[in-house]
C-alpha cells in the first residue's frame, strides 16, 4: 500500500539518449508516524474527561412562618456539619442537663449507618431529619449530606435544612476545642 | 552432515496497516470528544449519586473556593432581555455599546456600581481579579439579576426555567455563601433549582443501590 506503482506502464524500451535513471524506492518508514499517531491517542484519551456533569435537584421551603412542622421528639435527629468535616448529631431535643450524653460527634463515613439505623428503628411517619450547617461548614458538606439523604433513600419531606441554634453553635465550638480541630 | 541453510527474512515489516489503525483511532477519539464549554472559572463541585445530565444551556451561578459568586446566561437568545432587563430595573445607563458589551462577555462577575468601569477596560480581567457579585443579606444582588431572569422568562415554560438554574460551587466553599445563593433564589419565589455535581456511583449496599428509583 506504501509503494507506488512507478513501472511506467509497459516494459518498452526508451529510445536511444534517453538516459536510464535509477529506480529510487517509494517505500517510506512508517514507524515514525505510527509512533505519533499513538502518542496523540495517548494523549487525547487521558485528556478526555470521561465524568460528565451531572446535576442534582435542590427543593427549598417556603418561608411559611404559619406553617410550622411539628415533629415527633422521638422521631427527629439532627445532623450538625461542622469544621474539618466533621458532623456532629443527636436524637430529639437537646435537654440542658443531658447535653454531654446528646451530643455524639462523628464523620461522613459514620453518618450513613446512623441514618439507616435512625431509619430502621422509627416509623416513616414521625421520622424526620434537621440538618444544619455551621457557618465553618463547607458546601461540599452540605452536598454530601444531601446526597447521603439520597442514598439511604430517605423519602423527600423527612429531611430539613434548618438554621443553626446558638446552643449548638456553642456546642460545636467547644467540642471543636475539646477534639483540636482547627 | 549438510549444513541447513536458514533464509534470512528482513526484519522490517509493514507499518502501513498499523499507521491506518492509529490514525483511524486517532480521529475517533478526536470527533466523539465533546468540546467542554471554556471555563473561564476553575472550580471543583463536589460528589453526588444524581445521574440525571447537566444541561448545556443553562444559567449557572458560579460559587468559587473564597466565596465570590458568578453568573453565566448560558441561553443566547435571551442573553440580551436580561441584560436589558437588568438596564432598566436598576438605572444602569448602561449605552448600546456597552449592552452589547456586556452581552459578549461570558459571565457577570462585578457589583452594578463597577459594571461600567468595567466593560469600559480594554482587556477583560481575568476572573482571580473580578470581585463577583455581591450576596449579602443587605445588598443582593444576585436575587435583582435572578429578578429580570425571571421576568424575561416569564410566559414560558417555567419547568424549563428550572431546569435550567443551576448552581455550581467549590467543594471548598463555605456554607454561608451558597446559603446567600439560596436566598437570592427564595427572594424570588424560585425554590427548585439544581446544583451541579459529578457523577458518582452508588455506593454498594445501600439502600438507593438496592432499590434504584424508577426512572421517571
Amino acid at each position: 500500500m506504501a509503494e507506488m506503482d512507478t513501472s511506467s506502464g509497459g516494459h518498452h524500451k526508451k529510445g536511444p539518449g534517453v538516459k536510464k535513471s535509477k529506480k529510487l524506492s517509494t517505500r517510506v518508514d512508517l514507524t515514525p508516524m505510527v509512533d505519533l499517531g499513538f502518542l496523540l491517542i495517548t494523549f487525547f484519551v487521558f485528556t478526555t474527561t470521561m465524568s460528565q456533569s451531572t446535576a442534582m435537584n435542590m427543593n427549598e421551603p417556603k418561608d411559611d412562618s404559619t406553617q410550622v412542622l411539628k415533629v415527633k421528639n422521638s422521631g427527629a435527629m439532627t445532623i450538625l456539619l461542622g469544621k474539618g468535616d466533621q458532623v456532629y448529631y443527636y436524637y430529639g431535643q437537646l435537654e440542658a442537663d443531658k447535653l454531654s450524653d446528646q451530643f455524639k460527634s462523628t464523620n461522613f463515613k459514620e453518618i450513613r449507618n446512623l441514618i439507616v439505623s435512625k431509619k430502621k428503628a422509627t416509623n416513616i411517619d414521625d421520622l424526620m431529619y434537621i440538618i444544619k450547617s455551621d457557618k465553618e461548614s463547607t458546601f461540599k458538606n452540605a452536598i454530601d449530606i444531601l446526597d447521603e439523604m439520597s442514598i439511604c433513600a430517605v423519602p423527600p419531606g423527612h429531611y430539613a435544612e434548618v438554621d443553626m441554634t446558638a446552643t449548638e453553635e456553642l456546642l460545636i465550638r467547644k467540642t471543636e476545642e475539646a477534639n483540636g480541630i482547627k | 552432515m549438510p549444513k541447513v541453510k536458514i533464509p534470512r527474512k528482513s526484519t522490517s515489516i509493514d507499518m502501513t496497516a498499523m499507521c491506518d489503525v492509529a490514525f483511524l483511532l486517532l480521529s475517533f477519539f478526536i470527533l466523539a470528544t465533546k468540546q467542554k464549554p471554556p471555563e473561564a472559572l476553575s472550580v471543583s463541585p463536589p460528589n453526588s449519586v444524581s445521574a440525571k445530565a447537566a444541561p448545556d444551556k443553562s444559567i449557572l451561578i458560579t460559587l468559587t473556593k473564597d466565596g465570590r459568586t458568578f453568573l453565566m446566561l448560558g441561553d443566547e437568545t435571551k442573553k440580551a432581555d436580561i441584560i436589558n432587563n437588568i438596564n432598566a430595573a436598576k438605572g444602569l445607563n448602561l449605552n448600546a455599546a456597552e449592552i452589547k458589551k456586556l452581552n459578549k462577555a461570558l459571565f457577570i462577575g462585578v457589583p452594578f456600581s463597577q459594571l461600567k468601569s468595567f466593560l469600559s477596560m480594554a482587556v477583560e480581567p481575568s476572573a482571580d481579579k473580578l470581585p463577583g457579585i455581591p450576596t449579602d443579606s443587605t445588598n443582593n444582588e444576585m436575587s435583582d439579576w435572578l429578578h429580570s431572569v425571571t421576568n424575561v422568562y416569564a410566559g414560558t415554560d417555567q419547568r424549563q426555567l428550572q431546569e435550567m438554574l443551576l448552581v455550581k460551587g467549590d467543594n471548598a466553599a463555605h456554607y454561608p455563601a451558597f446559603k446567600q445563593i439560596k436566598e437570592a433564589f427564595k427572594k424570588n419565589e424560585i425554590y427548585k433549582f439544581r446544583i451541579v455535581t459529578n457523577g458518582e456511583a452508588v455506593p454498594v449496599g445501600s439502600e438507593l443501590y438496592l432499590n434504584p428509583p424508577k426512572s421517571n
